[in-house]
């Protein structure tokens, strides 16, 4: 049971993160498609950087790194030359999935070293729960307290407030002298930074080996994890447990016998998304205030 | 303003085209005539870097290098997609004057047909299909004995009692190994059962993980696979389980938890096909017609071959021995009577054998096996 809800939970932290980055870059009025392109990335560099390294930690920081300047491309095309973001984040996907397969091509069927598990003392004591949340690597920690100060930054600092302002009205947000395009550059680089590092724990903890295209579709359920969570933090974490969840339970169906195709239990966390997307979409017509209202629209400095 | 956005998404899209135009052009795909020389492709399911199936078949194609020298010219094109996507890289290396053509996964059988019937004066040979022309020859390895043996060890190293199986598809080539890992694991522990997961697909790294890491959850302690990737004994290692390579030999991914390996050893039957071919006796064999691969070879025409014993005591690997030994020379009948289904149902009784076809027909668990096969 103990060994069932850490895959679980270990399975959710690259969406989960994935999901964080997306979420603040949404909030900022920007519709990043590229997750899936952008996890690709951070954890090809990060399993590059470990195999060079040799030190798991470079990983993190190598992910981190390189998820933030593929979504600098990003920024560019829609922020600077203001094209149209669903098409740009698909593109980018695109791009990403072919330039992760080049760059990967010499690192497959090579394993790195996985990050080492940290005890919290203390915490880690407490039976059964210690060793399901205090005995986890650092990204795993990062992951989570990356939830609640996302919650608090947005609710109560005021550049939460002013990054807000930009995603909802950018008009209103310019008018009174907010760098809107500065702020969404920020808040995409974020993004990508997320991305980066959901992707690298994928090599880095999960399965540490490079293959092609390993994200196999998490960063697309990150995107719709976030709408799924309606922009709030809280949700996120919580709906990224479900989709991890379902993602192992149909393992576990399977080896005790339960009688449900596999095909079935396989394309669960899709149809779960697609029913999240659909009963959002209903939602967000009767009118729902946490939707940032300028999202995927491109900001003219000088209308 | 709406021009130059156009504009900017034709270019991003042209690159993108182009980096996938460029990116799917077969490798040392040149053209050298020569009456000496024999041009031989290979069609490839992943690249050799999987460590599983496909670098089984690169090593084979490294023998009939070294064999052959400069009599042949080998093209190999890697990462191809079984479904249409086959068809045009198939036609591809005919269009290129090869002269015979293996392509190396089950999904390439009708693209590889559809091929052969357009190149008549090309010879090609699908691996593991059963579809065959005048041209098309096929063959396949008797992966299920070295499974056999694997049960023999598992059933005697088990502590849990509990087996963690992982299957690709519910094909009957995997049913089969399965099968036969049961009927291994049964002679020597009645206690012992199967779960199977079925990963639905051939390579996916992160899901075979997964899959092996709820096996382990689960309780098992010895770990099987019929997918192509290290990833499960990986995952064995770090989780102090046990488990068995497959195609390869992937010990160095798991120094501490391979017991063996099943080595598909292609090379010879490679070098065979295309010395007839050069001596112009290349045939699509002469097995009888309801059994898949006109050459099926297994352990004891060495197409299958077992890497040492390792981390097991010395009883259990004397008796993997004795087991190998016995599918060998043919004293062990892996499918002989009296067979059950774990429902209980009579498959055959006792003094009977299970011939080939029989085999390919089975979407069935024997005893030993938790669970339906899905349909």
């Amino acid at each position: 049971m103990e060994n069932l809800l850490i895959t679980i939970l270990l399975t959710s932290i690259p969406i989960l993160l994935a999901g964080t980055g997306e979420l603040i870059s949404e909030k900022s009025g920007i519709l990043n498609l590229g997750v899936e392109g952008m996890m690709l990335t951070g954890a090809v560099s990060a399993l590059g950087s470990v195999l060079i390294l040799g030190n798991p930690y470079a990983g993190i920081f190598f992910g981190a790194l390189a998820g933030i300047l593929i979504s600098f491309i990003f920024s560019f095309f829609t922020i600077s030359l203001m094209t149209n973001q669903v098409a740009t984040g698909l593109g980018l996907t695109i791009f990403a999935t072919g330039l992760t397969g080049l760059i990967g091509e010499p690192f497959v069927g090579k394993t790195i070293p996985s990050l080492p598990k940290i005890e919290i003392i203390f915490f880690s004591e407490i039976p059964f729960l210690g060793a399901i949340f205090f005995k986890q690597d650092i990204l795993f920690y990062i992951a989570i307290s990356m939830i609640v100060l996302v919650h608090f930054f947005l609710i109560k600092s005021r550049f939460g407030i002013v990054l807000r302002a930009v995603g909802d009205n950018h008009e209103s947000a310019h008018s009174i002298g907010y760098p809107v395009k500065k702020i969404r550059w920020i808040c995409t680089a974020f993004g990508g930074m997320c991305a980066g590092m959901g992707g690298a724990y994928i090599p880095l903890v999960l399965t540490p080996h490079w293959s092609e295209g390993m994200t196999a579709g998490k960063g697309w359920i990150a995107l719709a994890l976030v709408v799924f969570a309606s922009w709030l933090p809280f949700r996120l974490l919580l709906g990224a447990l479900i989709f991890g969840g379902i993602t192992i339970l149909q393992f576990v169906g399977q080896a005790r016998g339960w009688p449900f195709p596999s095909q079935f239990l396989n394309m669960l966390p899709y149809l779960v998304t697609i029913i999240a997307l659909s009963l959002i979409s209903i939602k967000t017509r009767a009118g729902n205030i946490y939707v940032p209202s300028c999202l995927g629209k491109s900001f003219f400095e000088n209308n | 303003m709406a021009n130059k956005k156009s504009l900017i998404i034709i270019i991003v899209l042209f690159l993108v085209a182009a980096i996938f135009f460029i990116m799917s052009q077969p490798k040392d795909g040149k053209k050298i005539a020569s009456d000496e020389t024999t041009k031989v492709g290979f069609v490839y399911l992943t690249t050799p870097g999987d460590h599983g199936w496909t670098y089984a078949h690169d090593l084979g194609k490294q023998m009939v290098e070294k064999h052959f020298g400069d009599k042949v010219k080998v093209s190999i094109v890697e990462n191809v997609a079984e479904g249409p996507d086959a068809t045009r890289v198939i036609r591809e290396l005919a269009v290129q004057g090869n002269d015979i053509i293996f392509t190396t996964s089950f999904g390439y059988m009708d693209p590889t047909l559809k091929v052969a019937n357009e190149f008549p004066d090309i010879k090609f040979e699908h691996m593991t299909g059963y579809k065959r022309t005048k041209n098309l020859a096929t063959g396949n390895i008797r992966f299920y004995e070295g499974r056999y043996v694997q049960g023999v060890v598992a059933g005697m190293m088990t502590k849990s009692n509990k087996i963690g199986y992982i299957g690709a598809y519910p094909i009957s080539e995997v049913i089969m190994g399965i099968n036969a890992f049961a009927q291994g694991l049964r002679s020597v522990n009645s206690d012992a059962k199967i779960s199977v997961i079925w990963a639905n697909t051939w390579y996916d790294p992160v899901k075979e993980a997964d899959a092996a890491k709820v096996h382990i959850a689960e309780g098992a302690d010895i770990l099987a696979q019929h997918t192509d990737s290290p990833a499960m004994l990986q995952i064995a290692e770090k989780n102090g389980a046990l488990g068995f390579g497959q195609s390869t030999d992937m010990e160095a991914f798991a120094q501490n938890a391979q017991l063996f390996a099943s080595i598909n050893n292609w090379g010879p039957y490679y070098i065979k096909k295309i010395e007839q071919l050069r001596n112009g006796t290349w045939n699509t064999g002469d097995g009888p017609d309801h059994w898949p691969g006109n050459t099926w070879g297994g352990l004891s025409t060495n197409m299958l071959v077992l890497s040492e014993f390792k981390n097991m005591p010395d009883d259990v690997a004397n008796k993997a021995s004795e087991a190998l030994e016995g599918v060998k020379n043919g004293s062990i009948k892996i499918f002989a009577g009296p067979l059950k289904k774990n429902t209980g149902e009579e498959v055959i009784p006792s003094g009977k054998e299970l011939d080939d076809g029989a085999l390919w027909g089975m979407n069935y668990y024997l005893e030993g096996v938790i669970g339906n096969v899905p349909n």
